[in-house]
């Protein structure tokens, strides 16, 4: 027996662990969702039924980042192609082969309270645990009056889902879109209308590139694309924030989705206030194996954090997210870089020269120098006195010192030296800084009370000239 | 490289079989891998460790955008010879050596691979070495020497609109880089193809031209500057009874011999004297044209030998056998066949063990003991200076005591690398033409 748990109720739903595969080809039949069971995942949101569709050839693209695949998956596949009723039969058998498993039906037809109310009686009826209402398809369905042509407007939102609460006797889960100016807005029309949660986001609106032979967008459908939506690994940010508003605005359960990967992603969400979590991208990448690693990292993080349960940590991080207004103006960090652990690439050098606030100096040989930047060696310096260097390849016989020399010990006058005086505490170097922990951002007590902006601005005799 | 050149011959196969890559290159996808693996540093180490400081992370990271060509013109740009440096640098002690990635624990960029994956497809795309200036200058320059030095100073001068002949004492061109790297690191024909782009710059080539001294007045008197970039003279004789039969054969000759497909085959037992880098591809090349068994002999130590370490580790992969503080001492033959090498075991102190001679057979003795400088010619030369047999020169303009004469290589240094004899020729050719657009304004 595990000294910790995973298990979760998601407004009544439960399920082994807070790990469901989000509505998406992963979940398409009932025989793959019966193998991600298998594969330890704790629920999955069925791929959305309704109408029957018809899909294009070619449906997904992809942003590889220097070497690594499908750093972002965009999608123009639309709602479950196949029949309706094939759809309902397999819910209902992988109900009963996995009774203690969450099974979502994630539900879309078009835009009338009858509609609505057949297709919720018929999911409940085959035995979904819950329903996920998809106003979040942002592409191809929204033309049709559907996916988030209704969740772009508060008022279908709200409309719509007090429709499906007429009927619905199972927990009812509203799917925001992203593509939205502020999603509290919908999730509080969600909540208006009944809703039992929300799960966001959706994907994002999305081209991912341009066929520079063809000129053609991807994915190419016979020479022409269509903006799909798009999800993985680079939209996690986005949908954090958006977590965020949500929960910090409406109190209502949240089911987090958006890039979510592993299980160190999925702790952030549940911090900032998740139920359980939704994953696609990377099972579509890797298959539904990864969960093995999302539960056992999990579990693992919790005992060395002392939770017992996800409840232990839920929403841990909504209080520490504030507005910018309420942040500590003096505060001071300035960065670190540990000389020990250099190995000389110069990076921050650069980055802060080029993109921060030139702080950070090559002068350890040459002699420290603080004060105007004028008074510094600039990058272009630095690089022409090396070009105009003269270098020989050292040979054993005559250069014996310059082969004795230990590979990987960095010369002085590589490590860069941090003006303390002059660093903003941007943390930019730390950023591109390639070894873990040479360069770290200590604080500096500047002996002032803490005083936030808006502390500052009402205090002050006159209101600031600008506000951003 | 064209038909008519006499190592395309089908014995040249043979060689090619048996020479293959020693570095096989990068597929296009695990170039863009590694290329990916580069962090990119500021003011790169890699790039102020190259002599010619070819800016490696530029070149490497437009292997990763997909910029394979701009890739190698950003090689060529510093380094007219970057395909052939790719291939033949010793990396270890200079870009790859310096990356930084000795710092992270990790294995440094492949630097050299890299280089190779951008000028070879440079070349298997018809690539061409563009001019520097639309302009025709009407200075003239000589170059004594199609190796290394020379052809990276005429390329030079060729791209900035002067007019360049090379002279040269060979029927190929390339020096060293044809007659002289081992095959499996450069093949004779790579190094043809690249200097076939200087060619096309308008770089005339004189063959089979002997450097005397009426050559030379007339070239005083025809051209403006003289580039020297003759290399090293003739090798160090094995100075011992018997070696100066037959069987006793310089490396740098023979090296020559089987990259030009004169020799394709070695049988039996062969020695090789000395412990440099020549030595060590003199002796993997006789392992791989057939011999049964090849020995260095060196006088001193492992700790102490001229080759690089990773030369040294090479050879016995290749199954070279090593003969330390040894001494030959004697040639014996049977008439036109060599029998053995009369040997003597050495301590510390280079002294001689007294009875502790022995027997080596041996069908072949192949000494690499070094090159002596090419005085005659050197000392023919008015007003240059010469010290211990190298052409004494100005560092940063490569310009000799006689104005009139400018020098790299290894006649100058007495014997690097392919990549310091370039940054030299270099260096002249930028010297040599800021005085020319002086002079002709």
């Amino acid at each position: 027996m595990s000294d910790v748990s995973l298990a979760v109720n998601f407004s009544g739903i439960a399920s082994p662990n807070p790990f469901w595969l989000a509505s998406a080809p992963p979940t398409n039949t009932g025989e793959q969702i019966m193998r991600a069971f298998d594969a330890g995942w704790g629920g999955a949101v069925w791929k959305t039924i309704g109408a029957q569709v018809t899909n294009t050839c070619s449906r997904y693209s992809s942003i590889d980042w220097n070497g690594q695949r499908m750093m972002g998956l965009n999608n123009i596949e639309l709602i479950s192609d196949r029949p309706l009723e094939v759809n309902l039969r397999e819910i209902a058998e992988v109900k009963r082969l996995y009774p203690r498993h969450a099974v979502i039906a994630s539900l879309m037809v078009e835009s009338t309270r009858e509609a609505w109310h057949t297709i919720v009686q018929q999911a409940e009826d085959a035995g979904a645990d819950g329903l996920e209402l998809n106003f979040g398809c942002p592409h191809g369905m929204s033309e049709r009056g559907m996916g988030s042509a209704v969740g772009q407007v508060p008022e279908y939102t709200e409309m719509i889902t007090a429709w499906v609460k007429e009927k619905a006797r199972t927990p009812v889960i509203v799917k925001l879109t992203p593509n939205i100016s502020d999603i509290r807005v919908i999730a509080r029309a969600a909540k208006q209308g009944g809703a039992d949660a929300v799960s966001a986001i959706n994907t994002i609106n999305s081209i991912t590139g341009i066929d520079l032979d063809t000129f053609t967008a991807r994915p190419n459908v016979d020479g022409k694309s269509s903006h799909g939506g798009y999800c993985g690994p680079a939209v996690k940010p986005i949908a954090l924030n958006m977590v965020q508003q949500v929960a910090a605005d409406s109190a209502i359960p949240i089911s987090g989705i958006g890039g979510i990967a592993n299980w160190r992603d999925a702790a952030e969400f549940i911090l900032l206030g998740c139920g359980t979590v939704q994953v696609c991208t990377a099972a579509m990448h890797y298959g539904y194996r990864i969960v093995e690693d999302m539960i056992d990292g999990l579990e693992g993080w919790m005992r060395e954090k002392g939770f017992a349960s996800i409840e232990d940590f839920r929403g841990l991080t909504i209080p520490r997210v504030t507005e910018w207004k309420h942040l500590n103006l003096n505060y001071k960090i300035v960065a670190h870089i540990d000389e020990a652990k250099c190995i000389g690439c110069d990076l921050c050098y650069i980055a802060c020269w080029d993109g921060a606030h030139q702080c950070i100096h090559l002068d350890r040989v040459t002699g420290p120098v603080d004060g105007p930047i004028e008074l510094h060696s600039t990058p272009a310096s630095i690089e022409a006195a090396a070009h105009a260097a003269i270098a020989m390849t050292p040979i054993p016989k005559l250069d014996a010192h310059a082969l004795r020399g230990a590979k990987g010990s960095t010369p002085l006058a590589r490590i860069p030296r941090v003006d303390d005086t002059e660093c903003v505490g941007c943390n930019l170097c730390s950023l591109v800084c390639p070894v873990d922990q040479c360069i770290t951002m200590v604080e500096v007590p500047t002996g002032l009370p803490a005083e936030s902006w808006e502390e500052r601005s009402q205090g002050a005799r006159c209101a600031p000239p600008v506000q951003f | 490289m064209s038909a008519e050149h006499p190592i395309v011959a089908e014995r040249f196969l043979e060689i090619e079989r048996r020479f293959p890559d020693l570095h096989p290159p990068f597929a296009p996808q695990a170039a863009v891998v590694e290329a990916n693996r580069c962090l990119n540093c500021f003011d790169a180490p890699c790039t102020a460790a190259c002599p010619t400081h070819i800016d490696v992370p530029r070149f490497i990271k437009k292997i990763s955008s997909g910029n394979t060509q701009g890739s190698a013109r950003t090689i060529l740009d510093a380094n007219v010879l970057g395909a052939s440096c790719s291939r033949v640098c010793p990396v270890a002690v200079l870009c790859e050596g310096a990356c930084v990635m000795h710092g992270r624990g990790e294995e440094p960029i492949e630097i050299g691979l890299l280089q190779r994956f951008a000028m070879d497809v440079f070349h298997s795309s018809g690539g061409k070495l563009t001019m520097k200036t639309a302009a025709k200058h009407p200075g003239k320059v000589a170059c004594i020497g199609a190796g290394p030095a020379s052809l990276a100073c005429a390329a030079e001068l060729a791209q900035r609109g002067f007019s360049v002949t090379v002279f040269d004492r060979n029927p190929l061109p390339g020096g060293l880089n044809t007659y002289g790297v081992a095959e499996y690191k450069l093949p004779a024909r790579a190094s043809l193809r690249e200097i076939e782009l200087i060619a096309q710059l308008g770089v005339e080539f004189r063959y089979d031209a002997e450097v005397d001294t009426p050559l030379l007045e007339d070239l005083e008197r025809n051209y403006d500057f003289i580039f020297l970039g003759i290399g090293l003279g003739n090798a160090n004789k094995l100075a011992i009874p018997g070696g100066d039969h037959p069987g006793v054969v310089d490396a740098l000759e023979f090296i020559a011999a089987y990259k030009t497909a004169k020799v394709t085959r070695v049988n039996g037992y062969v020695v090789v004297i000395g412990a440099g880098n020549t030595a060590i591809d003199v002796a993997n090349a006789a392992r791989r044209l057939g011999a049964e068994k090849v020995s260095i002999l060196y006088r001193r130590t492992a700790g102490t030998m001229s080759a690089f370490e990773f030369e040294y580790e090479h050879a016995k992969q290749e199954g070279v056998g090593f003969l330390w503080q040894t001494l030959p001492l004697r040639v014996h033959a049977d008439g036109g066949m060599l029998e053995f090498l009369e040997c003597i075991r050495v301590d510390e102190s280079l002294a001689p063990i007294p009875g502790s001679e022995f027997h080596l057979a041996c069908d072949l003795i192949l000494p690499a003991i070094g090159q002596l400088p090419l005085l005659e010619l050197l000392e023919s030369i008015r007003g240059i200076t010469l010290d211990e047999g190298r052409i004494v020169i100005e560092r940063k303009t490569g310009q000799t005591t006689n104005p009139k004469y400018f020098a790299g290589g290894d006649c100058v240094n007495g014997g690097r690398e392919v990549v310091d004899a370039v940054a030299d020729g270099k260096r002249a050719a930028l010297a040599i033409a800021s005085q020319l657009e002086a002079i002709h304004v």
